[in-house]
C-alpha cells in the first residue's frame, strides 16, 4: 500500500519506498559497508532481494531480468570495489541497451574525495558505460532520482542508469537525512527527448521505397524487440512479402519457422542471410545499427541496397552508413504507421513481386544449410549436435542464455527462436560468463518458464559461483556445459589466422571436475562423453525443477563454427563449412 | 524534435581551417562539464578552446565549445552529446552565421624606453591597459578571435610575463537560420 504522504521517513526507507513505487520485484545484490544502511529498510521491504555471490553477477542477473521481462532490472551493491565490480554489467547493458537501474553505496558526503575506505569516483568511472548517472546528495532528492533513473533506464533507446548514494543520507542515525516523504509524479528533465514520433514523410517515403524493391531484406535488430515489435514486424513482413534476417541482438524477434525468415546475419550468419543483405536492392533496417559484425568491411557491405534506417537514436542515423530514407523513432511505431500506410495503398499488391526474390533465396538455402559432421565412433560429442537435441527436447518457449564465444554463435545458429524474449546473450560487449547471471535474473523474472543456459569451459570458470546464489535462492535454472577444453572461439581464431600457434588457449577438459564443482554448489550434475548418452541426459535435466541442474558435455575441442566471414573482410568471402566448398 | 541532414561517411575532409564553434544550452548540473569534455576525449578529439557560465536563467548554462574535427565526425559528436539527458540546445556555428567574441589579459615587459609603444599599440586596438608596475603592464583586450590574433602576434614583439586567452564565446547571428539540435 503506497505510503501516506509527509510520513517522516530517512533516506534509506525512502529509497526503499521509491522502488516499490516504481513495482520493483526483485533486486539482485550484495551488501557492503556503505550501502548498509539502505540493507536496513530492505528486511521490512515487498521486494525480494536475491544475494549473488559477485557484484559482476548482480548486474549480468538484472540484465537477465530485463531481456526476459521487459522490466527494468535492478542491481545494489555498495561503493568502490563493488561499484567498480558492476562495471562490466553496465557496459555491457549500455552496449545492448538493456534498461537497468544500478544503486551504489558511496562514502558519507564529508569524505568524498579524502580516498576514504572503499571509495572511489564511481559517477566518474561509469559515465561513459551508463545512459545517464547521478550523484545524489541530499536525503529529500532520493525520490526524483529514482524516479528520474528508472525514466530515462526505460524509455527512448533504453539503458542503465546508476544512482550513487553516499551513506550520510541513507542513514538512520543522522538527523539530515530525514525528510517529509512524498513520491513525484512526473519528472522534469527539459534536456531529455526520449521518444520522437516518426515522421510522416520519412514514414511514406520509406513504404515507396519498400513497395518499389526487387530484392528487399528486413535487417532486424535488438531495437524491434525493445519496442515490443515483434507482431507489427511479422505483420510488416507477410503484407510485403519481405525476408526478414535477425540479428544476434533480435533472435526470436521473427519466428525462424517462418517461411520469410532467413536467420542470422553477420560473422557466423548462414550463407542465405549473409548474401541476401549483399544482393539486396534494399535493407529496411529495424532497430538495427549496422554493427561491424554485421557489416563485415562496411565499404564492400551491401552494394546495391537503399537504405531505409528506422531507429530511435538519431545518432544512429548515418553513424555507418548512410540512409536514404532516416525513419527516426520507434520501431512499433513505424512499422504500425508503415502498415496503415500501405493497407490504404491495397496491401499486399502494392508491392513489386519478389517472387524471383525468394525463389533465389530458397535456392541458396537448399544449397548452404548450416551443416556438420557428426562425431565419429568414440569421439566425444559434437557441440552443433547437442544444441539440436537440446531444442528439441525442450520446450518451444524455453528461455535461453548464452556465454560468449563459440557456444554462442551455435546456439544462436542451432536454435529455433520462434518466440520474442526467449534468448539472452552479450551482444556488443562480449561479456564471457554472462550466461548462468543472466539465466538466474530471466528465472527470477519468469519462474514458470523452463531457462537453459549455454556456457562454455572459459565462461563457466568466469561466473560459475553464482550457481550458489542459484541453489540458495532456488532459482531452478539448468546449464549445459560445452565442455571443449580450450578457450574455442580464440583457438580457432589462432588454428585460421595465427598458422595454428595456439597460445594461451588450452584449459583441459577434466581441470577443474565439473561435476563434483557443481555437486559442491548443490546442484545436480551429469557428464556426458557420447552421443549416445545425450537425449537421456537431457530428458533427465528437464525433469529437475527443484534446483539447478549442470550437464558437462565433453565436446570435440577442434569444432568450428562455420559459416565465417574473416574479421575485416567483406561478406562476400563468406567461409562456408568445408564439406560445402 | 528536428532531424538534420545526415553526415555523408566517405565525403572530403576539408583540411584547411577544420575548427568548428558548438554553442551547447545544458542544464545547470554538477558534472555535466566534465560528460560533454569526455564525449570528445573519447574520441580523440581536441577541445581548441572551452567557455562555460550560467545563461540569464541560472538553471540553465550556454558552453561554447571550438573543436578541431573532421565536419563528417562532428555530425556524430554533435549526435552523442545531444543524447547527454541535461543536454538542451545545441547550434551548429558556421563562421559567417555567428558572433564571436574573446578576452585576452596579457602582462608584458614595460621599462620605460618602450612603454610608449606598448600603450600606443593597445590604443590602436581599443583595448586597456589595466594594471601597471614601474616595470610592467597588464592589458586587456576584448573583441572578434580575428582581432585577439592579431593584437596577440603584434604583443609578442614585446617580452610576455603572462598571457591568457578566454576562449570564444558565441551567439548565432539574429535572423540567421542556424543549425540547431533541440528537445521539445
Amino acid at each position: 500500500m503506497p505510503l501516506e504522504p509527509g510520513t517522516r521517513l530517512n533516506g534509506g526507507q525512502a529509497l526503499m519506498q521509491s522502488l516499490e513505487m516504481e513495482g520493483v520485484e526483485v533486486i539482485f545484490g550484495y551488501p557492503g559497508g556503505a550501502i548498509l544502511p539502505v540493507y536496513d529498510p530492505l528486511i521490512d521491504s515487498q521486494i525480494r532481494h536475491v544475494l549473488v555471490r559477485h557484484e559482476q553477477g548482480a548486474g549480468h542477473a538484472a540484465e537477465g531480468y530485463a531481456h526476459a521481462t521487459g522490466k527494468p532490472g535492478v542491481c545494489m551493491v555498495t561503493s568502490g570495489p563493488a561499484a567498480t565490480n558492476v562495471v562490466t554489467p553496465l557496459a555491457d547493458a549500455y552496449l545492448d541497451s538493456v534498461p537497468m537501474v544500478c544503486i551504489t553505496g558511496q562514502v558519507a558526503m564529508a569524505a568524498i574525495g579524502t580516498d576514504a575506505f572503499q571509495e572511489c569516483d564511481t559517477t566518474g568511472i561509469t559515465r561513459s558505460v551508463t545512459k545517464h548517472n547521478m550523484l545524489v546528495t541530499d536525503a529529500a532528492d532520493i525520490p526524483q532520482a529514482i524516479k528520474e533513473a528508472f525514466h530515462i533506464a526505460t524509455t527512448g533507446r533504453p539503458g542503465p542508469v546508476l544512482v550513487d548514494i553516499p551513506k550520510n543520507i541513507v542513514d538512520a542515525n543522522n538527523p539530515d537525512a530525514y525528510f517529509d516523504w512524498s513520491y513525484p509524479e512526473t519528472v522534469d528533465l527539459p534536456g531529455y527527448k526520449p521518444a520522437p514520433g516518426p515522421d510522416p514523410a520519412a514514414i511514406a517515403e520509406a513504404v515507396a521505397m519498400m513497395r518499389a524493391a526487387e530484392r528487399p531484406v528486413l535487417y532486424v535488430g535488438g531495437g524491434v524487440l525493445k519496442a515490443r515489435g515483434a507482431e507489427a514486424l511479422r505483420r510488416l513482413a507477410e503484407i510485403g512479402n519481405i525476408p526478414v534476417v535477425t540479428t544476434l541482438m533480435a533472435r526470436g524477434a521473427f519466428p525462424d519457422s517462418h517461411e520469410l525468415c532467413l536467420g542470422m546475419p553477420g560473422m557466423h550468419g548462414n550463407y542465405t542471410a549473409v548474401t541476401a543483405m549483399q544482393q539486396s536492392d534494399l535493407l529496411i533496417a529495424m532497430g538495427s545499427r549496422f554493427d561491424d559484425r554485421v557489416t563485415g568491411k562496411v565499404g564492400a557491405f551491401a552494394p546495391d541496397a537503399k537504405i531505409v534506417h528506422v531507429d530511435i537514436d538519431p545518432a544512429e542515423h548515418g553513424k555507418v552508413r548512410r540512409p536514404d530514407v532516416s525513419v527516426v523513432g520507434d520501431c512499433r511505431l513505424a512499422m504500425e504507421a508503415m502498415l496503415a500506410e500501405l493497407e490504404s495503398a491495397g496491401g499486399s499488391s502494392a508491392f513489386a513481386s519478389h517472387s524471383a526474390w525468394r525463389q533465389q533465396l530458397s535456392g541458396w538455402q537448399e544449397k548452404y544449410p548450416l551443416t556438420y559432421e557428426q562425431s565419429a565412433p568414440g569421439e566425444y560429442v559434437k557441440p552443433q549436435y547437442v544444441l539440436e537435441r537440446l531444442r528439441d527436447l525442450s520446450p518451444s518457449d524455453t528461455i535461453v542464455a548464452s556465454g560468449v564465444g563459440q557456444h554462442q554463435m551455435w546456439t544462436s545458429q542451432y536454435w529455433q527462436f520462434d518466440h520474442p524474449y526467449t534468448w539472452i546473450n552479450s551482444g556488443g560487449l562480449g561479456t564471457m560468463g554472462f550466461s548462468i547471471p543472466a539465466a538466474i535474473g530471466a528465472k527470477a523474472g519468469m519462474p514458470d518458464r523452463m531457462v537453459w543456459a549455454v556456457d562454455g569451459d572459459g565462461c563457466f570458470q568466469m561466473t560459475a559461483q553464482e550457481l550458489i546464489t542459484a541453489t540458495v535462492e532456488r532459482i531452478p535454472i539448468k546449464v549445459a556445459l560445452l565442455n571443449n577444453a580450450y578457450l574455442g572461439m580464440v583457438r580457432q581464431w589462432q588454428e585460421l589466422f595465427y598458422e595454428e600457434r595456439y597460445s594461451e588457449v588450452y584449459l583441459s577438459h577434466d581441470m577443474p571436475n565439473y561435476v563434483q564443482w557443481a555437486q559442491s554448489m548443490g546442484c545436480e550434475a551429469f557428464r556426458v562423453e557420447e552421443p549416445e548418452e545425450v537425449d537421456a541426459t537431457i530428458a533427465k535435466a528437464n525433469e529437475i525443477n527443484d534446483r539447478p541442474v549442470v550437464v558437462e558435455f565433453r565436446c570435440i575441442s577442434s569444432e568450428k563454427v562455420y559459416p565465417m566471414v574473416p574479421a575485416g573482410g567483406s561478406n562476400d568471402d563468406i567461409l562456408v563449412d568445408p564439406s560445402q566448398r | 524534435m528536428s532531424v538534420t541532414p545526415l553526415p555523408v561517411p566517405d565525403a572530403e575532409p576539408a583540411r584547411a581551417d577544420r575548427k568548428q564553434t558548438i554553442v551547447v544550452l545544458v542544464e545547470n548540473r554538477f558534472g555535466l562539464l566534465a560528460r560533454v569534455a569526455d564525449l570528445f576525449a573519447r574520441r580523440g578529439y581536441n577541445i581548441v578552446s572551452l567557455a562555460v557560465a550560467p545563461t540569464d536563467d541560472e538553471a540553465f548554462s550556454r558552453i561554447t565549445i571550438v573543436v578541431d574535427v573532421e565536419p563528417n565526425l562532428l555530425e556524430q559528436v554533435v549526435q552523442q552529446l545531444f543524447k547527454l539527458i541535461h543536454v538542451v540546445e545545441i547550434a551548429v556555428l558556421e563562421r559567417d552565421e555567428a558572433v564571436e567574441r574573446e578576452v585576452l589579459l596579457a602582462t608584458v615587459e614595460a621599462p620605460r624606453d618602450i612603454r610608449g609603444q606598448i600603450v600606443e599599440l593597445v590604443d590602436i586596438f581599443e583595448g586597456k591597459i589595466v594594471a601597471v608596475t614601474s616595470g610592467e603592464l597588464t592589458v586587456s583586450l576584448a573583441g572578434t578571435p580575428t582581432k585577439i590574433d592579431d593584437f596577440e602576434k603584434l604583443l609578442g614583439d614585446y617580452t610576455i610575463v603572462e598571457l591568457q586567452r578566454s576562449g570564444r564565446i558565441a551567439l548565432p547571428k539574429i535572423g540567421r537560420d542556424v543549425r540547431r539540435l533541440r528537445a521539445e
